[in-house]
């Protein structure tokens, strides 16, 4: 299986300069305010976790071309297809001709601010030693993933050192494809940017991310 | 944010606008979402949850040995202390900028940001330039804010690639001694707690 995901961008080259918005507001249209509310919402349902979310928009084929709010528009009518929620004629008439589908929960309006303010938390009881500890160098792995992975493209295949230990967390890969929490030591792994960068790199800069257990092998 | 006059035939909508109305509709007709609840919601992170959460983390930080301790020990439970927590802030850690470490937050990968102290990003976080150049090139990055480091401070990138959330601490602007911690939080602004800018100095216009 091939697994494209064009919203791993960390390195790549060509992206022009960063463009700060005059007005930095936090929505610049309504429509984008209900997306968020609609994918919040139906995220509540149970009907998907946030991996499975961001697998279904990193893959969305024209992600490049869209704007941020069309990018989580595109990843929740994908997914309400996928899970068979509404058909994409459905969609397409904004009318519903087909009963709902059975789902867990809806979030009504007097629930929001508790389940808001409660979150996801994604930290689990460890039920393994961990492998490796603080001020070990480990390498990350080399090959690319077949399905949603947090190892980023430039971190894969390089050389780091274990900084810190943030306990055991639901496993993004795993979740994503529907395997469930599959928890796994998370450390954040720092990395010299002549590492991920060579000689053209200033002296002085370093980079890190959190790395799952899986990602890891020692040095 | 509601418009102020209702056009029947829609006509005038753009081809998302249609699609989200479509959307919503149909959601609603299933019966999946409540549509009271959007509205919270929209209203919750349009007027709630903002940056000015975080100030009032840093600013406590700034005047207070022991918070500050306690924040950088642990950084979840010191946040909620003053009340912040739940979604997309579930894990927190403070990064405190010093003399000659300078740290930078993103996610290259989608747009992860710890929204109970800052809210929702804005669009140049979640921009390809951003997220594609600031691991690579942070101090050409930092320029294009108007930061500049000397060339022994340590720049250190944070990827907040898995669900633990990254809090710059900027440090305390010279000269706000006498200051007291109110008038210090509106010295912190959004992007002094990214890493892409520092807090304001005193005499600086907001």
């Amino acid at each position: 299986m091939i697994y494209t995901t064009h919203a791993d961008l960390g390195g790549r080259p060509g992206f022009g300069p960063v463009v700060q918005d005059a007005t930095d507001s936090v929505f610049h249209a309504d429509w984008e305010s209900r997306v968020l509310a609609l994918t919040l919402a139906m995220g509540a349902t149970g009907c998907w976790n946030i991996d499975m979310v961001r697998a279904a928009r990193e893959t969305l084929p024209d992600y490049l071309d869209l704007s941020y709010y069309e990018i989580w528009l595109g990843g929740l009518e994908r997914l309400l297809v996928a899970k068979g929620l509404v058909t994409a004629e459905e969609l397409a008439a904004g009318r519903a001709s087909h009963p709902p589908q059975p789902f867990d929960r809806i979030l009504m309006a007097d629930q929001v601010a508790a389940k808001l303010a409660k979150g996801l938390p994604t930290a689990r009881t460890p039920t393994a030693p961990a492998r490796y500890r603080i001020g070990q160098r480990v390498v990350t792995r080399g090959a690319p993933a077949d399905h949603h992975t947090r190892l980023p493209g430039y971190l894969r295949g390089r050389t780091g050192i274990i900084e810190r230990m943030l306990g055991c967390h639901v496993f993004a890969d795993s979740h994503a494809q529907g395997l469930g929490e599959d928890p796994q030591w998370l450390y954040t792994v720092v990395f010299d940017a002549d590492e991920l960068w060579g000689t053209e790199t200033a002296p002085g800069h370093r980079v890190s991310f959190d790395a799952w257990q899986p990602y890891l092998e020692p040095a | 944010m509601a418009h102020d006059h209702d056009h029947p035939d829609h006509s005038e909508l753009s081809e998302v606008e249609r699609r989200v109305r479509a959307l919503e509709t149909l959601l609603t007709q299933k019966g999946y979402v409540d549509p009271a609840a959007l509205d919270v919601l929209i209203d919750t992170y349009q007027t709630k949850i903002g940056p000015r959460n975080g100030a009032r983390v840093v600013a406590r930080a700034w005047v207070d040995a022991a918070y500050r301790d306690r924040l950088l020990r642990d950084a979840t439970g010191a946040i909620a202390e003053l009340g912040y927590t739940g979604r997309q802030g579930e894990h927190m850690i403070a990064l405190e900028n010093k003399p000659r470490l300078h740290n930078v937050v993103v996610c290259t990968l989608c747009s992860c940001y710890p929204w109970p102290v800052l809210g929702l990003p804005p669009v140049w976080y979640k921009s390809a330039p951003y997220r594609s150049r600031v691991v690579r090139d942070p101090r050409g990055v930092l320029l294009e804010f108007g930061v500049t480091l000397p060339a022994d401070t340590e720049i250190r990138v944070w990827d907040s690639n898995a669900e633990v959330r990254y809090l710059v601490i900027p440090e305390r602007p010279a000269g706000t001694e006498a200051l007291g911690e109110e008038a210090l939080r509106a010295l912190v602004t959004r992007d002094s707690m990214i890493g892409t800018g520092f807090a304001r100095t005193p005499t600086e216009p907001t």
